[in-house]
């Protein structure tokens, strides 16, 4: 096994991990805020995916630039989901917020599954073969769009949060309940708010994550599991956290494929989340609770 | 009427009508009363764990899987019938209970991160016997089946009728199981665990060692579930078994019935399991053949539940016919 073909499966693992960090970006910020563990966040996903598609089908639009207006939208609807259904849940037990949020999860995938049938689909664009070559390592253009992308978007959330008043209110909110409510913050409307930004997070990610695999109603309760390993194994409720777990769990899936088998890639994901939760449960980037 | 009285009347009803059943039932209805009690004792078992000790798991497909696997693998490997194989199959799911405990309680992990550490065992496991070739790996395991013709209690082998008076069984010992857990020690503290662990603490109780005997005996009862689940469906593939719609199928039942009550996990599973009943006869008159339709009512249905009846549907009920808070 050579030295290069090494390379190019870490170079695409850390670029789809880009991808995977973005969306456990989005079920990071929603935790680190509210509370709730979006167990529907994977079928959130799977929606922009399926809106991503069926742009480009209409209007051959890019993924890329599909994921703007897919991300307004899903902006508007997480700020609804947020405001109408989950925030009388926040102070109930976590069982309840479970089968809330698996009960929106069921809905969202059965109804795709009406829509559009169990077949998968997938956007095709001019550069989706093409790739740069480094030597012998090459760069797929799609990846590293789609990383780009990734990067660019998360960065955008890093500064709302660092430098707008927004963000700051809402870090305030994370931070004590209590005295964001004593100082008077408007603490129902900051949640909202939060779940829409999540919400386009993932609305982002599933739209460029149309240029690396297909889509199917059946993908969502996966990407809720890798949601779920990737924020725990960077820390819940830590930004960066999601990123850097996004890219390790990307590696330590395409190296899983490479060396023993790609059936079992979850597993060492899963595996990982084991000995995080054990070891430092907090996360690698995550603070003590 | 006592309250005791009340209760007593309440079950022995319930328990006349479950023994007639198969009397005036035919075989399909027998069935749907046999997946109702599979629910109920599942339900019951998962409620040891959150309902009485306030773990939550969120993984007891993992449970299920190996009591199913441990139990059919004797069988069908070596020949070993279940009622020999269930001790296996509770020795295998109590070791991997107490491990999975020991590890979460004394890493201090509870809440959120518990139940995920949960979900988490039983994927893994999902995964790790997709490839286990000598259990059939993706493909799955199959028991022999026979023509039924005769009852063949010692082997599992036999009718509808046979399946529903075993899992009947099953059932009723659970809610016996649970009636007395509930009112032994272990049920005080376990309630002082979960309503405050700290200051279940400060009294003196040792609360990592009842946390792990709720966990024990919850994988234990959970595990007898999984062999009835190898014996009765006969083939059990990893994809399924340990699949996490699998525990959330579980836990619905208790939490849509009323979670650390008695009567809860039996209304619920006897509700969710009428629902889903209904609403496949309901898509096949009206003709929505639409793969995806049944699920979104269900969904609906469930959403609907949990916004209105956030306790669960039991301890209003149990209000009304004067039994106390249904506990």
């Amino acid at each position: 096994m050579s030295a290069s073909l090494i390379a190019n499966v870490v170079i695409a693992g850390v670029l789809t991990g880009l991808v995977y960090g973005l969306m456990a970006l989005g079920l990071s910020v929603i935790f680190g805020v509210v509370r709730v563990v979006n167990f529907a966040h994977g079928e959130m996903m799977t929606i922009a995916m399926y809106a991503a598609v069926l742009l480009f089908g209409a209007f051959k639009l890019d993924p890329l630039l599909a994921a703007l207006p897919v991300a307004a939208l899903f902006f508007g609807l997480g700020y609804a989901l947020q405001a109408g259904l989950i925030n009388p849940f926040i102070t109930r037990p976590e069982h309840s917020q479970f089968i809330l949020l698996v009960a929106v999860a069921t809905i969202l995938t059965n109804v795709l599954l009406m829509v559009f049938g169990p077949d998968a689909r997938n956007v095709q664009t001019d550069y989706m073969l093409d790739s740069w070559a480094i030597g012998q390592v090459l760069f797929d253009k799609a990846r590293v769009f789609a990383a780009l992308a990734a990067l660019a978007t998360a960065a955008g959330l890093f500064t709302f949060f660092r430098y707008s008043r927004t963000g700051t209110a809402i870090r305030a909110c994370a931070d004590n309940h209590l005295g964001a409510l004593i100082v008077g913050l408007n603490v129902k409307h900051l949640y909202a708010l939060t779940f829409g930004l999540g919400a386009a997070c993932v609305a982002v990610a599933g739209c460029i994550m149309t240029l690396l695999v297909e889509v199917a109603p059946s993908v969502g309760p996966g990407y809720t599991l890798l949601g779920f390993v990737i924020v725990i194994v960077g820390g819940l409720g830590s930004m960066l956290g999601a990123l850097l777990g996004g890219v390790l769990i990307g590696v330590s899936e395409a190296l899983a494929g490479l060396f023993i088998d790609p059936s079992a890639k979850s597993m060492f994901s899963f595996g990982l989340l084991i000995l995080v939760l054990l070891l430092r449960p907090q996360g690698l980037l995550g603070r003590k609770p | 009427m006592s309250r005791e009285a009340r209760v007593g009347a309440l079950l022995a009803l319930l328990a006349a009508a479950l023994v007639a059943l198969p009397l005036a039932a035919n075989s399909y209805f027998l069935s749907v009363a046999t997946l109702v009690l599979y629910f109920a004792y599942t339900g019951q078992a998962w409620n040891v764990m959150m309902g009485f000790a306030g773990q939550l798991s969120l993984g007891h497909a993992l449970y299920v899987g190996l009591g199913a696997y441990a139990a059919a693998a004797l069988f069908t490997q070596f020949g070993i019938g279940p009622w020999a194989g269930m001790w296996l199959a509770m020795a295998l799911c109590v070791a991997a209970g107490v491990a999975i405990g020991f590890l979460a309680f004394r890493f201090g992990i509870s809440g959120v991160y518990f139940a995920l550490l949960t979900i988490a065992f039983a994927e893994f496991t999902r995964i790790g016997f997709d490839h286990i070739g000598w259990l059939g790996g993706p493909g799955g395991l199959f028991l022999k089946v026979e023509a039924h013709k005769t009852t063949d209690l010692a082997n599992l082998r036999g009718g509808q009728t046979m399946f529903y008076y075993v899992m009947l069984a099953l059932a009723a010992g659970a809610f016996a199981l649970c009636a007395w857990l509930l009112r032994s020690r272990a049920g005080y503290y376990w309630r002082a665990i979960r309503e405050d662990e700290e200051a279940a603490r400060a009294l003196g109780i040792n609360t990592f060692r009842w946390k792990l005997l709720a966990v024990a005996i919850s994988a234990a009862m959970t595990s007898l579930a999984g062999v009835f689940f190898a014996f009765y469906y006969n083939n059990l593939f990893p994809e399924q078994i340990f699949h996490i719609s699998q525990s959330i199928e579980i836990i619905l039942g208790p939490i849509v019935g009323g979670v650390g009550t008695l009567f809860g996990p039996i209304l619920g599973a006897a509700m969710l399991t009428a629902l889903a009943d209904a609403l496949n006869n309901l898509v096949a008159a009206m003709g929505w053949d639409i793969p995806g339709v049944k699920q979104v009512f269900y969904g609906v249905i469930l959403l609907l539940v949990v916004m209105f009846v956030p306790n669960g549907i039991w301890p209003p009920i149990a209000k009304r016919l004067g039994l106390g808070r249904g506990g």
